[in-house]
């Protein structure tokens, strides 16, 4: 009896002990590769902290994308809801499907300059070249500025 | 702590049935659903200064006798930039219908050099400064596009984006059927 | 007249379908002999009629008839004739077509490997194959029907497959990823004839256990292809992304790893009965899950299929009658009591019980991460998207595999019922000691450096395989000599030594490849060179190059080893002239011990380009291991036990009593 009490205590202890380990790895998971999306516009107006891993979406500005005469494989762009603009820097190879004028997504974060430092640029374009999120992220930005036009 | 037996077993039940809202409320997240009140009404009456020759204009009864497809759009658009190349490979593929370009609360300087470098699919492009023919229309933002039947009736209001697949799915199903 | 023919055939296995769906099991019920004897010529002749209709659709694409829509949007005259064929499957009508068609397949195969089969329960399995089948087949005609014709304007040439596509991987990888979705249907059916009989016994699960094994099998090599393929055609140097569509391709797989040793416990112990049913219906619901997800454009991926949320609506009211149904009929029949058999702490049953918690725990974790964007959407609204990066798996997936590795090589040694911890002990102290050791030494006098990471891989790999060899060479030594004790070795015990061999491999090239891989994003301009190790890698420049339907970009990349040269690699970067698109390229030196990875970037300024250069040391031990894996669970099936004719007939199992069936 006593023994098959304690047996059950044990078992208890244990799926409270690895209950607490699972949820314990889940949040910190959570906190490593959870990107929360944002706007140009939602940068500028402060949404997101310095430092704060983040995703990114808009428009690649015409004209924008810099890559000669930088060191290495570093290259500069800034990416447009058409609203507000965000500089991009990074380093590496860019996507096939990356162009001026077309959708991007990236990972990063923003430096104390207010750079949007790009860890990865994604390449993640359904069949019509652009990404549900940059979609949303323009349709958003373009009722903020139809909103701003009414109000005229 | 201790759930009778057979209850126990109606829990995977419950987690897949939760699930499936989710999944179904995923794919339901993303429709332009935008009720209209003016399809199946007259295209509202208008007269409105041309986009590239001010002294001109384009009025509503220009736009009778054959099936027109309204596009409201601005620089100041994204989506609208989005869809401008697809709007200039429809219109070039879709001859027998007329292109209108609403340009709608919009710099019409930046509208003109915007055609003019990435292609004009407009047959008649009017300015809309004001916004009043947006107005008229009930447009909630850009863009918009309308298809306008012979009779100068609205059949239908789409609201985002158009490119190839919004054409081929919804676009040229209904003109196929009023033409 | 070919692709109506095709349509028509689909039409009929329709027809079939219904019937096989219907009259079995209405016969299972009322005891009609030849209504369930109906099931086998059923079964043939929808398959018959499926590989009927995909000949036609293949038929005509081989033929480029562009007035079918399917061909006009998915094939190209110029496309080399056997991607022709592969594009087939390269997109959403053709690929359903072939899910179908393989659906088809293993229902005729349970019919034709079934002489030991009760007919009450293969009337029952096959009319479950059977109502999949319809309602597969009925979403596949009436809303993604390959066969559709462009009536007017049928153009001259089609638009081509997507280059991405255009790929030995993709001819090989779709058909061995469905095979292995699709087989789990068998361990489905099987689960829901058993609950629909009240007979989950130890013939249920002997039954249950080759057919799962072979769809583990193929779904194992699915994977691995699929993994390869991106390693070489992405052009990222990446193998594993965490991308949504792996990940419902991932779960499927874990979730069917569970189901093999909970299968194991129960035909042998007559345990975990319940468990296992839902293991078996989670198996292929998941699978369905994936196939959802993949077609309804529910989460946007590389390799997703086009976007229809109306298509999505009748999947999910599919998903909803079949996963919905089976789990209801679950909650219902499923047995309450605990099987007979008891177990002490130690014993066997125990670690595969931690065997299925461990890799449940990461199936859920998976599908939290996968789900998670849309979660966070439905509460707080679609402005608010939120992404879930390859971090979050890796910081929840390794811990569990590594738990996984550890708990395995003890198991090694495990008993039924009750193992003791003295003889953990005994058997188990030297081996630890040893591979801790020689996990330590090994990889720091090789790289002269400390990696912790490195360092416990090799531990677990060398705990794993050390364990193994032991436990062979014990079972073998009773024999007369080694070999003949080899022999004496059942196949089935054979098949998981191997399989756990094979994880182990994998353990290892993840481990090291991660570890160890060197990867280098550099800008060249043409002379130029990087060393990485005792390579040295100089840009030549880029030529151009005409290939049969795209124009390349090639870029010639000279490796010296050592200072001498050793190879010339061709990376290109290729425009397809149908639709324009862009196309990685990357030239990959494979190597037992290492691979070269180049991929050429974008141009950078006069004749400067950006090049991926990468040596990824022990990264085909990755697909190596899978392959192994995949070995033994096709070894475990030829085991001759699953081939005895008798079994069914034993008085005992005919009753219904849960028996365990001993072996040796």
């Amino acid at each position: 009896m006593q023994n098959s009490r304690k047996q059950k205590l044990m078992i208890v202890l244990f799926i409270l002990f690895g209950s607490a380990v699972t949820v314990g790895l889940v949040l910190y998971a959570f906190n490593q590769g959870l990107n929360v999306f944002f706007t140009p516009t939602e940068i500028v107006d402060g949404k997101a902290s310095t430092g704060q891993n983040i995703r990114i979406g808009g428009m690649v500005k015409q004209g924008s994308l810099v890559k000669d005469g930088l060191k290495g494989a570093h290259i500069e762009f800034v990416t447009t809801d058409f609203n507000e603009e965000i500089p991009v820097a990074f380093t590496g190879v860019l996507p096939d499907l990356f162009r001026e004028g077309q959708g991007v997504v990236a990972d990063g974060y923003i430096d104390a300059d207010g750079v949007f430092q790009a860890t990865s640029i994604l390449a993640k374009h359904d069949e019509n070249y652009m990404s549900s999120e940059v979609k949303a992220a323009l349709e958003a930005g373009a009722k903020k500025q139809t909103k701003a036009a009414v109000n005229l | 702590m201790q759930i009778s037996g057979r209850a126990k077993l109606f829990v995977p039940v419950v987690i897949f049935l939760s699930m499936l809202a989710l999944l179904l409320f995923g794919l339901g997240r993303d429709p332009n659903l935008v009720p209209s009140a003016l399809v199946n009404r007259p295209l509202p009456e208008f007269t409105k200064p041309d986009l590239f020759d001010a002294s001109a204009t384009v009025s509503s009864t220009q736009l009778r006798g054959g099936i027109f497809v309204v596009n409201v759009w601005a620089t100041w658009c994204p989506p609208c930039h989005a869809e401008h190349p697809y709007l200039v490979e429809i219109s070039e593929r879709e001859t027998d219908i007329t292109f209108v370009g609403v340009n709608y609360k919009d710099d019409a300087d930046a509208a003109r050099a915007f055609l003019q470098e990435r292609g004009n699919p407009f047959k008649f492009s009017l300015t809309d400064l004001d916004g009043s023919l947006g107005i008229d229309l009930g447009v909630a933002g850009a863009p918009e596009t309308f298809i306008v039947d012979s009779t100068g009736t609205i059949v239908y209001r789409h609201v985002g984006m158009i490119d190839n697949k919004v054409w081929a799915t919804i676009f040229a199903p209904l003109i196929a059927k009023i033409q | 007249m070919i692709p109506e023919l095709g349509n028509f055939a689909l039409m009929l296995a329709l027809c079939l379908a219904s019937l096989q769906a219907v009259v079995p099991m209405a016969g299972s019920f009322t005891n009609n002999q030849l209504w369930m004897s109906l099931a086998r010529p059923l079964s043939s002749g929808l398959w018959v009629f499926m590989v009927l209709s995909f000949s036609c659709l293949a038929y005509a694409f081989l033929h480029d008839d562009f007035t079918v829509a399917y061909i006009a949007r998915n094939s190209n005259t110029l496309l080399p004739v056997y991607y022709k064929f592969a594009a087939v499957w390269g997109a959403h009508e053709g690929s359903l077509l072939l899910w179908v068609l393989i659906l088809a397949t293993w229902g005729y195969a349970v019919s034709l490997l079934s002489s030991n089969l009760p007919l009450d329960i293969l009337a029952r399995v096959l009319s479950v194959m059977g109502i999949i089948t319809s309602g597969f087949l009925a979403f596949l005609l009436f809303t993604s029907n390959p066969f559709e014709r462009l009536l007017l304007n049928a153009p001259t040439e089609g638009t081509d497959l997507n280059p991405l596509l255009q790929d030995f991987g993709l001819i090989i990888h779709p058909p061995f990823l469905y095979m292995g979705y699709v087989g789990f249907s068998v361990a489905f059916s099987f689960a829901i004839a058993a609950l629909l009989t009240g007979r989950l016994d130890a013939a249920w699960a002997r039954w249950t256990r080759p057919w799962t094994n072979a769809a583990w099998a193929f779904l194992t090599c699915g994977i691995a292809l699929g993994s390869w393929w991106a390693y070489y055609e992405l052009g990222w140097g990446g193998w594993w992304f965490w991308d949504p569509v792996e990940n419902v391709s991932f779960m499927p797989w874990l979730v069917g790893t569970a189901l093999i040793h909970s299968l194991a416990v129960t035909e042998k112990r007559g345990v975990f009965k319940s468990w296992t049913v839902l293991l078996a219906i989670a198996a292929f619901s998941l699978s369905l899950l994936g196939a959802f997800i993949v077609r309804s454009g529910l989460i946007t991926s590389v390799h997703a299929f086009a976007v229809d949320p109306a298509r999505g609506i009748v999947l999910l009211t599919l998903l909803l009658l079949i996963i919905g149904s089976s789990l209801v009929l679950y909650a219902i029949r499923a047995p309450v009591v605990m099987g007979t058999a008891t177990y002490g702490s130690w014993s066997r049953e125990v670690f595969l019980l931690i065997n299925n918690i461990i890799l449940v725990v990461a199936t859920a974790m998976i599908l939290l991460g996968t789900l998670f964007p849309l979660i966070h959407e439905a509460i707080y609204g679609e402005a608010n998207r939120v992404s879930i990066g390859a971090p979050y798996f890796n910081a929840l997936f390794l811990p569990l595999m590594a738990l996984l590795a550890m708990f395995l090589g003890l198991a090694t040694f495990s008993r039924w019922k009750k193992t003791s911890l003295d003889y953990f002990k005994q058997q188990t102290g030297k081996l630890l000691l040893a591979a801790v050791s020689l996990g330590i030494v090994i990889p720091f006098l090789v790289t002269a450096k400390v990696n912790m990471g490195a360092m416990f891989a090799v531990i677990l790999a060398l705990w794993i395989i050390g364990s193994i060899a032991k436990d062979v060479v014990s079972k073998a030594r009773n024999k007369q000599n080694l070999l003949a004790g080899l022999r004496s070795l059942s196949l089935s015990y054979c098949g998981m030594q191997v399989a756990h061999f094979g994880f182990a491999i994998v353990v290892l090239g993840i481990c090291l490849t991660s570890h160890y891989s060197v990867e280098e994003d550099v800008r060249l301009a043409t002379g130029e060179s990087i060393s990485i190790g005792k390579y040295e890698f100089r840009f030549d420049g880029v030529v151009e190059r005409e290939g049969p339907n795209y124009t390349a970009n090639s870029a010639t990349i000279q490796v010296f080893q050592n200072g001498e040269e050793y190879l010339t690699m061709h990376p290109e970067k290729r425009i397809y002239h149908a639709r324009g698109d862009v196309q990685t390229e990357a030239d990959i030196q494979i190597g037992l011990f290492r691979d070269l990875f180049t991929a050429l970037g974008d141009p950078r300024g006069d004749d400067a380009w950006v090049v991926r250069i990468h040596v990824k040391p022990f990264v085909i031990w990755i697909w190596m291991g899978a392959f192994i894996m995949a070995l033994g669970g096709i070894t475990a099936i030829l085991d001759k036990r699953y081939r005895s004719k008798k079994l069914v007939n034993s008085p005992v199992l005919e009753a219904g009593v849960m028996q365990p069936v001993l072996e040796h």
